[in-house]
């Protein structure tokens, strides 16, 4: 027992005093958080719409103001024809455009229908559908309220709400995916990290000499980063609730256990690595590419795992951050507790005790 | 003679078809230092491995401070030191820390560490480096520093592979100091070195060749038997035919 505190506290030292290490691992979360939280938004703000009024008519005004006093677009109006709007679009100063027909006010009196284009920008789709969608809402509120004196015959309003984050608070979704991502690099990539320099380093061979048993060596080794992807969950967990304004609606106590599950997951995917290689860079090469890519692609955090073709489907089930993010979404976000989530744990239980059981075995047979 | 520390009778250790190591056979006693040469690939590393119980051989009998190597390499790890080529102290670890580290886990008495520390510190004369982190001192200071953690836990053997490589002459020499004082203590050192003037130094020297002992003697009687003047001779004489070389 007093090799292992001495050998977690030499640990500790090591990490604290590289400079690498500690930037990666509490520099690192900070920066995706703020990445994340505030540059990489999906939400569409203040875009310039370039509106050409062709009509010039009290209904073409109206609905103009209606699109100028939402926060979604910045009113360009000019005098400029079809012809100047494709110009604008290639040289990139328009994004989108609205134009209204010479004969729009007179069409919707007379006739009861009128009509509006729309163009957009479509080498970025996902702006575009979303300028589509607003100016279609908008458009479609302005039309139920010049009607309203001589109500439609049938009136279908959609009264959307989004359960378990009404505001579409962005943050919500990709919290438990850098919990995932960075928990991942911390205690993956950092573990076979120290590992593989020890056997370096030639302290390796040092160690496995001494009567300090081998399993012992790992143990130790594995322990302090435990400890520190813990410090890092809580760390994450403050700044999403203080600068992102999330709230953790489940079990603190249940998010950490949960947690602590996928760092032993992770450890042992990192002790398995550094059994399969002698250099620092190759166990970091094989971590970030091997660990964090999939992790990114195959969570289900940046892109809807729904929509892929089912064989990357069947690839993200072994993927195991993919069952900690919908675990972390389930009791952070919707506040359920363990009955919702154990078949989850399980599966993720089921990963871990079989990558711990090869990287030990691995560990020794390599020794003897 | 003194009590025999290390033995080996036919010790065989097979990867495959290949014998990195074939029949050897040889006893080390008490306070001796035992030189193990061999061109690169001759089975050295392979022998000293399984001596310090970290593999089992294939076949043949060996035992290292009284214990079987094939069942007791625990007991074994807590008799013996061991330091290897590659330099094996941790460099963002100050002097003191390390020596407390490497204590700690070779299981010095905390009751002890902090005075026997100190006292080696100032026996190295590292007083004002204590507290300095190790990467910071010159790589001499470091073989020597490594060589006192090595045997600080008072083991009853050390095994030393290729410890001088990459020092200089003077600091070579100092070290040697180093390991007669250890061998005066009672130490047993095991020491592999390409340095043919190191093996000058050693009591006696085993020269391996292909996985087998060519020759076990003292450096005296080895000169005397091939007519020779010197051992870097005598190991020319023995290495050349070699079959195996590189690693």
């Amino acid at each position: 027992m007093k090799q292992f505190l001495v050998f977690i506290r030499k640990e500790f030292f090591h990490v604290f005093r590289d400079k690498r290490t500690l930037l990666i691992m509490f520099g690192l979360p900070l920066v995706q958080i703020v990445l994340f939280g505030f540059a990489l938004t999906s939400e569409v703000k203040n875009i310039t719409l370039t509106v050409i009024d062709n009509s010039r008519d009290l209904n073409s005004r109206q609905l103009t103001d209606k699109i100028k006093s939402s926060s979604y677009f910045v009113v360009n109006e000019s005098n400029i024809d079809y012809n100047d709007v494709l110009k604008l679009f290639k040289k990139n100063e328009a994004k989108c455009a609205l134009i209204f027909p010479s004969r729009f006010g007179d069409d919707l009196k007379h006739n009861g229908k009128a009509q509006i284009q729309i163009l957009t920008d479509g080498s970025d789709p996902n702006t575009a559908k979303t300028v589509v969608n607003y100016i279609s809402n908008i458009t479609s509120a302005y039309q139920q309220e010049i009607s309203n004196g001589k109500p439609l015959e049938y009136v279908i309003t959609p009264e959307p709400r989004m359960l378990y984050n009404e505001e579409g608070n962005g943050s919500l979704n990709f919290i438990p995916g850098v919990m995932a991502l960075v928990l991942m690099i911390v205690s993956t990539a950092l573990t076979s990290v120290s590992v593989v320099k020890e056997k370096e380093l030639g302290t390796m061979e040092i160690l496995l000499v001494s009567p300090f048993k081998p399993l012992m060596v790992l143990i130790s080794k594995a322990v302090p980063y435990l400890i520190l992807s813990l410090l890092n969950i809580i760390m994450i967990l403050v700044l999403a609730v203080f600068v992102l304004d999330v709230t953790i609606k489940g079990s603190i106590i249940l998010l950490f256990l949960e947690s602590m599950l996928f760092i032993i997951t992770c450890l042992s995917l990192g002790l398995m690595i550094s059994n399969t290689t002698n250099s620092q860079q190759t166990a970091l090469l094989l971590s970030m590419m091997g660990m964090m890519l999939p992790t990114m692609i195959f969570t289900g955090f940046m892109f809807p795992l729904e929509n892929m073709p089912k064989v990357f489907q069947w690839i993200s089930n072994i993927i195991p951050s993919r069952w900690y993010f919908l675990i972390i979404k389930a009791v952070m976000l919707k506040g359920l507790g363990f009955g919702y989530v154990w078949k989850e744990t399980l599966i993720l239980f089921g990963m871990t005790v079989l990558t711990l059981t090869i990287a030990l075995k691995n560990f020794k047979t390599r020794l003897s | 003679m003194a009590d025999k520390v290390i033995t080996c009778k036919n010790l065989t250790k097979k990867f495959g078809d290949f014998y990195a190591v074939h029949n050897i056979s040889f006893d080390v006693s008490q306070g001796e230092i035992f030189g193990f040469l061999g061109a690169n690939g001759a089975g050295k590393t392979t022998a000293m491995r399984i001596l310090c119980g970290l593999s089992y051989p294939t076949s043949g009998e060996a035992s290292v401070a009284g214990f079987d190597v094939y069942t007791q390499q625990e007991r074994i790890k807590q008799n013996i030191g061991y330091m290897s080529q590659k330099f094996s102290l941790y460099e963002n670890l100050t002097v003191l820390e390390n020596i407390t580290f490497f204590g700690g886990v070779y299981g010095v008495p905390a009751a002890q560490l902090k005075e026997r520390s100190r006292q080696l510190i100032a026996k190295l004369g590292l007083t004002n480096e204590a507290k300095k982190l190790v990467a910071s001192l010159p790589l001499g200071w470091k073989q020597k520093l490594a060589f006192s953690v090595a045997i600080f836990h008072e083991p009853k053997i050390v095994f030393l592979d290729e410890p001088t490589g990459g020092v200089d002459p003077v600091t070579r020499r100092q070290f040697w100091d180093m390991i007669y004082e250890a061998a005066a203590n009672g130490i047993t050192v095991f020491v592999t070195t390409h340095y043919m003037d190191e093996a000058e130094y050693c009591d006696r020297v085993t020269i391996m060749v292909d996985g087998k002992v060519e020759a076990l003697d003292s450096p005296g009687n080895l000169k005397s038997r091939f007519d020779v003047t010197s051992m870097d001779e005598v190991f020319y004489r023995l290495a050349r035919n070699a079959v195996r070389s590189g690693d």
